[in-house]
């Protein structure tokens, strides 16, 4: 039986809604070793025979399951990157939470890179979960730098929420796609930095079967002194449609780029990208203060509203 | 009661020269009066409703809510002192939810019931509008509705609606009578201040107050004021002035 401390709990919360051990399908890594593990009758989990991280083998034809690999650190000076692959079978309706967490109350950097790839067979659909958290005290930098890699086969559609609301003080991620005819790509992320953090955000999605769309939100919130990158860029070579939206609230001495990028290769490729930066527009926040709240509290019911 | 005593409003112009919008203003609003502040465009009357919210401040005068001097609080302590406000141009929120700024607006964390109670009382379908988000996907009359319901599940002592009836359609505008009308008749311990130009509106008063060029140009009963104002460039709109 697995047994973890409260510290590892408590970050186990947040990145996974998990208060225990989950059911279904799970590997919970904690400070660099697996501590616990549970495969399916559908749903395979071995780890790889280098060490590296875990191929997730999921059958055809598996619906209404789930599957958990939630890391959590509360070491200081721990540095790893694990490659996790996932292999989806045909005609399977799944969920897979992921997510990391991080507390460092020591003086040395904490990092996990997590390199999730994923290969999503003919008509599967996939929603994927990933939150990153971080807490502690300590001087010791939470950095997290994930990679996520995409291939989508004909008729399958995945769902990503990527959220990053806490505490991470620095995070590189990049998410790459590529969809065959007919797959669909919705994509929302949602990334608040304060403090002197800093996050970069890059996806590139190509759109290479005819039928094939994509649809990447991505909310953020940069207060205190923090910075983002996010760089959304879809590629279209088919008749297919792609749409970016990049909405951001900027605070305090927070500093933002937005670069979104279309390119299309097909006449029949049609792709939108929006883009906008700004503060909170003060009626919003006289409002809510007629509604009874202070301007700190507005701001707050904003700023959640916004990233919810 | 709500008193406002000798208040007087300026701005500054474009041109760096003071204007003047309200001078030397001064009114009571009693306890369970339903009063109608109307006038020509221009004479005061928005400005007059945030200096009531907090959202202005006047360089001269007094504010006076049951007896306290409350001109030098702001927007939150008017509010929580149980002054409402409804915004001619509502404001919408990225994110926010109808039953988030009701559960804002109450002050309690109160089930979706009765959330749907007060979305249900301005006529809106709740299950259609409930989890939805309070941004530009909402048309101008669903969100004044909104709007009106969130000073609702306040349930202040004073509420001020500056111009309800702007930039809603026709088969909106019966609604918002129906609710006008409803408030009139409930009105309890409260009172209700409705700045507006439609004679229906008017009709629903206690008392009417007529501004015009910044100050108050006629006061009373409304069966006394009516007469006076209905035909006249108070008691109709820009446009209809214009053609």
């Amino acid at each position: 039986m697995l047994e973890m401390d409260q510290i590892q709990k408590r970050i186990l919360e947040e990145v996974a809604d998990l208060h225990d051990v989950p059911i279904g399908a799970y590997n919970l890594r904690a400070n660099g070793k697996s501590v616990g593990r549970n495969s399916t009758a559908d749903i395979d989990i071995q780890s790889k025979a280098d060490g590296s991280g875990l191929d997730i083998t999921i059958k055809d034809g598996t619906k209404k399951q789930s599957v958990h690999i939630p890391v959590v650190i509360s070491a200081s000076g721990l540095t790893e990157k694990v490659y996790n692959d996932f292999h989806v079978g045909e005609n399977c309706d799944v969920l897979i939470v992921a997510g990391c967490g991080i507390d460092n109350c020591g003086a040395q950097n904490s990092e996990h890179d997590g390199i999730h790839r994923f290969w999503i067979g003919k008509n599967s659909h996939i929603k994927y979960v990933e939150k990153h958290y971080g807490s502690g005290d300590g001087l010791g930098q939470r950095i997290l730098n994930p990679q996520t890699e995409v291939y989508m086969e004909e008729g399958s559609s995945m769902e990503m929420e990527m959220v990053q609301i806490k505490g991470v003080d620095s995070t590189d991620r990049a998410t790459t796609a590529k969809l065959a005819a007919d797959a669909h790509l919705v994509v929302r992320e949602r990334l608040m930095t304060h403090g002197v953090q800093k996050a970069l955000s890059t996806y590139h999605v190509t759109l290479e079967g005819d039928g094939s769309s994509a649809d990447i939100v991505s909310r953020g919130v940069a207060r205190g002194s923090s910075y983002q990158r996010l760089d959304l860029k879809i590629t279209g070579d088919a008749a297919c449609s792609g749409h970016t939206e990049c909405d951001s609230i900027i605070m305090d001495q927070g500093k933002i780029l937005a670069v979104p990028s279309l390119e299309a290769n097909s006449v029949d490729a049609m792709l939108v990208h929006e883009a906008a930066i700004g503060k909170i527009a003060g009626e919003q926040l006289t409002k809510l203060m007629t509604l009874g709240l202070t301007e700190a509290e507005a701001e707050e019911q904003i700023i959640n509203g916004f990233l919810k | 009661m709500l008193e406002l005593k000798n208040v007087s409003f300026t701005v500054d112009d474009d041109g760096g020269d003071e204007k003047e919008i309200l001078r030397d203003v001064s009114l009571k609003v009693e306890d369970k009066k339903f009063v109608v502040i109307t006038g020509p465009n221009g004479g005061g009357k928005s400005t007059m409703a945030k200096l009531i919210a907090g959202i202005e401040k006047p360089q001269e005068g007094r504010i006076l809510f049951d007896g306290q001097d409350i001109t030098d609080l702001g927007i939150t302590e008017r509010a929580r002192l149980g002054i409402g406000f409804a915004f001619q141009q509502p404001v919408r929120f990225k994110g926010l939810q109808v039953i988030d700024l009701l559960r804002i607006a109450s002050g309690k964390d109160f089930s979706v019931q009765e959330a749907c109670d007060y979305l249900s009382e301005v006529g809106l379908c709740a299950k259609d509008y409930i989890g939805r988000e309070v941004n530009a996907s909402l048309s101008g009359g669903e969100l004044k509705r909104i709007e009106i319901a969130t000073v609702l599940a306040r349930k202040t002592r004073l509420s001020v609606f500056d111009e309800p009836e702007a930039g809603i359609d026709l088969w909106s505008f019966q609604n918002l009578i129906r609710i006008f009308e409803k408030m009139r008749r409930e009105i309890h311990d409260s009172s209700i201040v409705i700045i507006s130009h439609q004679e229906r509106i008017l009709r629903i008063a206690d008392e009417i107050i007529v501004l015009k060029d910044g100050r108050v140009d006629q006061q009373g009963p409304a069966d006394e004021i009516l007469p006076k104002v209905i035909g006249t460039e108070a008691a109709v709109d820009t446009c209809t002035r214009l053609r």
